[in-house]
């Protein structure tokens, strides 16, 4: 399959056949009077969390000339959000990636100083390949815990798994037989969350978008029939099925990515001050009895 | 002074030769011999020239720390460690412009270490 063409209305259409449970509500526009359409029935199951991604506090450069307010804004947004999530989920690269390790821990450290501000307390985090490759995770465990666990919540497993603190982009055997583990007391139909940085399946790898080891995770998750992945790094929205697995990506807060493979390098999308915004944002991921997705993508300002 | 010009010129060629002769040979087995350093957060060189149906071996030295190589097109990978020679032998089947990157995370400009495989006949 062409992942290049893999579209929103595609991905809706494999919706529409019966392989997937995400529904989209995205392209609801700007933060202010953006509301997530509550189903309108809710069970005691159903609940509703937020990912975050690709933040690089500590980042500077032409690409996001405000670059240290916008995570500050977003903690802003959310908080002013009308619907508050049960938590928030931050799929990696916290912070920009230097190669002293001091200014690596004052970004954390900073990093973590300003999501306290988030009136949502309950914060899971995993390591992008900026906060973890240099130093195998060293310092990303001193200030943010695991590289790889688990979870559950309302009658979901959420698995986190680690793609990064390998410089070459392993998940590793080690991690695979944690991960063999991990689901194999879960029965098949089991709803699975699986929450990663980069993506599992080979999206784009001439621009390094993909998990070397990617497809061994993929055939461990294959055995379950209830499996959705949210992942980062791209820095923009992207969907996409594996089998059964849904995989989505999200937009970043930082500078958005082109599409994969629309022109020769990888480079960021200018920016532009007209629309300082234009790309960056967060998803709201509606989970209704465990089993279905309702997506809202929200922008962090004017567009 | 046309003379001055033409000594001037001959010099040029003479280190042009040499710097090929530094970056490219032959090996014994008639491999197309190319030398590739790697450091932050660029290849040098980034276009690498070969020929169709060519034997060639790339040899990565790295000046500074790890790094990596990969073609996806060609189904080509190595490791480029520090301090050691690192050979990656391959005789070019198709035709075109193929993208390589350095696929080893290595700090803030990674994103930047990349490059061409150019194959022409």
């Amino acid at each position: 399959m062409d992942f290049n063409s893999q579209n929103r209305r595609e991905f809706l259409q494999l919706v529409g056949l019966g392989v997937g449970g995400v529904v989209f509500a995205s392209g609801l526009g700007q933060l202010s009077g953006c509301a997530t359409s509550r189903p309108k029935t809710q069970s005691e199951d159903d609940f509703y969390f937020l990912q975050l991604s690709d933040t690089h506090w500590g980042f500077k450069g032409p690409p996001n000339p405000e670059a240290d307010v916008t995570l500050k804004n977003t903690v802003n947004l959310v908080n002013a959000l009308d619907r508050q999530p049960e938590f928030i989920v931050f799929t990696g690269d916290l912070t920009h990636t230097t190669d002293d390790a001091d200014l690596r821990r004052k970004r954390m450290g900073e990093f973590k100083q300003i999501v306290d501000g988030l009136n949502v307390k309950s914060l899971r985090f995993m390591a992008g390949e900026h906060d973890a490759s240099l130093d195998a995770g060293k310092a990303y465990q001193e200030f943010f815990g695991e590289l790889h666990y688990s979870f559950d919540h309302k009658g979901v497993h959420f698995v986190v798994i680690d793609n990064v603190s390998d410089p070459g982009a392993s998940i590793g055997q080690g991690q695979l037989a944690w991960l063999r583990s991990d689901l194999q007391r879960l029965d098949s139909q089991q709803p699975i969350v699986v929450l990663t940085h980069r993506p599992l399946f080979g999206l784009y790898p001439q621009w390094d978008w993909s998990t070397q080891d990617g497809d061994a995770a993929i055939a461990v998750l294959q055995k379950y029939q209830n499996v959705t992945v949210f992942y980062g790094h791209i820095h923009q929205e992207h969907h996409f099925m594996t089998g059964q697995i849904a995989h989505h990506s999200a937009r970043s807060l930082i500078f958005p990515l082109p599409p994969p493979g629309s022109q020769p390098k990888r480079a960021p999308v200018p920016w532009d001050p007209a629309h300082p915004s234009k790309g960056l944002g967060f998803r709201g991921i509606d989970a209704q009895g465990g089993r279905d997705y309702r997506l809202a993508e929200f922008s962090v300002g004017k567009e | 002074m046309a003379l001055s010009w033409a000594r001037s010129l001959i010099v040029l060629l003479l280190i042009s030769v040499r710097v090929l002769a530094g970056s490219e040979a032959s090996s014994a087995a008639g491999e197309q011999v190319i030398k590739v350093t790697a450091k932050k957060f660029e290849f040098s060189p980034s276009v690498i020239a070969v020929h169709l149906n060519a034997p060639v071996v790339l040899e990565f030295t790295s000046l500074d720390r790890l790094h990596g190589f990969a073609v996806p097109d060609l189904k080509l990978e190595a490791e480029i460690k520090a301090g050691e020679t690192t050979r990656v032998r391959f005789v070019p089947d198709k035709l075109g412009t193929f993208p390589f990157h350095c696929n080893r995370f290595c700090g803030s400009g990674h994103e930047d270490m990349n490059g061409q495989i150019v194959v022409t006949n």
